[in-house]
């Protein structure tokens, strides 16, 4: 099979599963969970230590080996960009001057949607900073292109709202975002189940993020590996080319001819 | 001396650098990053960067998340 690599900000990955770190039992079963799918891009949270806590707390970044992941330090929980940035500029501190990061501003605590104002606003300053932006944002073609104006390496639009596994409810905005991207897009937020993956790969997607989906599932060992398998699935039937939908017109597959004929 | 640890009022004494201040909320040789007064201190910084009545830090570790 020819090399069908997913490259963000000039790094080539096998895998166009990115998982999240968060909701899992403990960190044993998120170390077994990110092995199952595959991924090698994990994204990570920046919060205050607990202070006070027991020193032999462990540390979610010892259950990450570095020569496996990248990591994927993310603004989740920040409502305006004053805060995202600051978040990142710490994550790059945390994490050794790391460059790649996921940029969420979010605009309500109900629906989690993005706040697009201040996300631009956030993707500027990053930008310019030298941070390799990935960047979470609603599902509109005209600020997805912005967003990859400014400079943003991979635009992430929502599929459904973050955490409901209500699947991919607006295709075709996707796919008008897809068809004009210059940047990676990668479904971030919304996907359920393996088919709502291998739909969104079968737009055309070039990669998805998610983390309740395979977090919440009552297995999500065996739900990260369905995801791994519904990644590649759906990128390899929209790499060989769907056959064209036929509506009220059935063809055989089988020869027409040929056929025993009934007995008289 | 009165400083904010992540939100937090702390009345310290003996605690005259952010090394100090590491040491007494036990989190030497822990991942964390911090920032005071809304800038970075690079923990190659931490020794030398002295603390005084009123500042602000925070101190982050990365934890799950998607």
């Amino acid at each position: 099979m020819s090399q069908d690599q997913l490259v963000i900000a000039g790094k080539a990955y096998a895998s166009r599963l990115l998982v999240g770190t968060g909701k899992y039992r403990d960190f044993a079963q998120t170390a077994e969970a990110l092995d199952a799918s595959g991924a090698e891009i994990v994204t990570v949270a920046i919060r205050r230590v607990n202070l006070g806590q027991n020193a032999d707390e462990p540390n979610l970044l010892d259950f990450l080996p570095k020569n496996r992941y990248t990591l994927l330090p993310n603004t989740a929980g920040c409502y305006s960009a004053d805060d995202a940035v600051r978040t990142l500029r710490l994550a790059r501190e945390l994490l050794d001057d790391h460059r790649l990061v996921k940029l969420e501003v979010l605009g309500d605590p109900h629906t989690l949607f993005p706040n697009v104002r201040e996300t631009l606003k956030a993707a500027e300053v990053l930008v310019k900073e030298g941070f390799d932006v990935m960047v979470y944002t609603s599902d509109d073609p005209i600020v997805a292109r912005e967003l990859a104006d400014i400079g943003c390496c991979a635009i992430m639009p929502l599929a459904s709202l973050i955490g409901s596994g209500m699947g991919i409810l607006n295709p075709w905005n996707l796919k008008l975002i897809i068809e004009e991207a210059k940047v990676p897009v990668l479904v971030d937020a919304g996907v359920g189940t393996a088919s709502d993956a291998a739909i969104a790969m079968e737009l055309g997607c070039d990669g998805i993020l998610m983390n309740t989906a395979i977090a919440a599932a009552d297995d999500p060992v065996l739900m990260a590996r369905a995801m791994k398998l519904a990644v590649e699935a759906g990128r390899a039937a929209y790499r060989a080319g769907r056959m064209p939908k036929r509506f009220y017109s059935a063809t055989p597959s089988s020869p027409s001819e040929g056929v025993i004929s009934a007995r008289k | 001396m009165k400083i904010r640890v992540n939100g937090e009022e702390q009345v310290l004494d003996g605690v005259a650098t952010l090394a100090d201040l590491i040491a007494v909320l036990e989190l030497a040789g822990k991942r964390v990053a911090i920032e005071k007064n809304g800038e970075i201190v690079p923990r190659s910084r931490h020794g030398e960067e002295r603390l005084s009545d009123g500042d602000e830090l925070e101190i982050v570790v990365a934890v799950g998340g998607g």
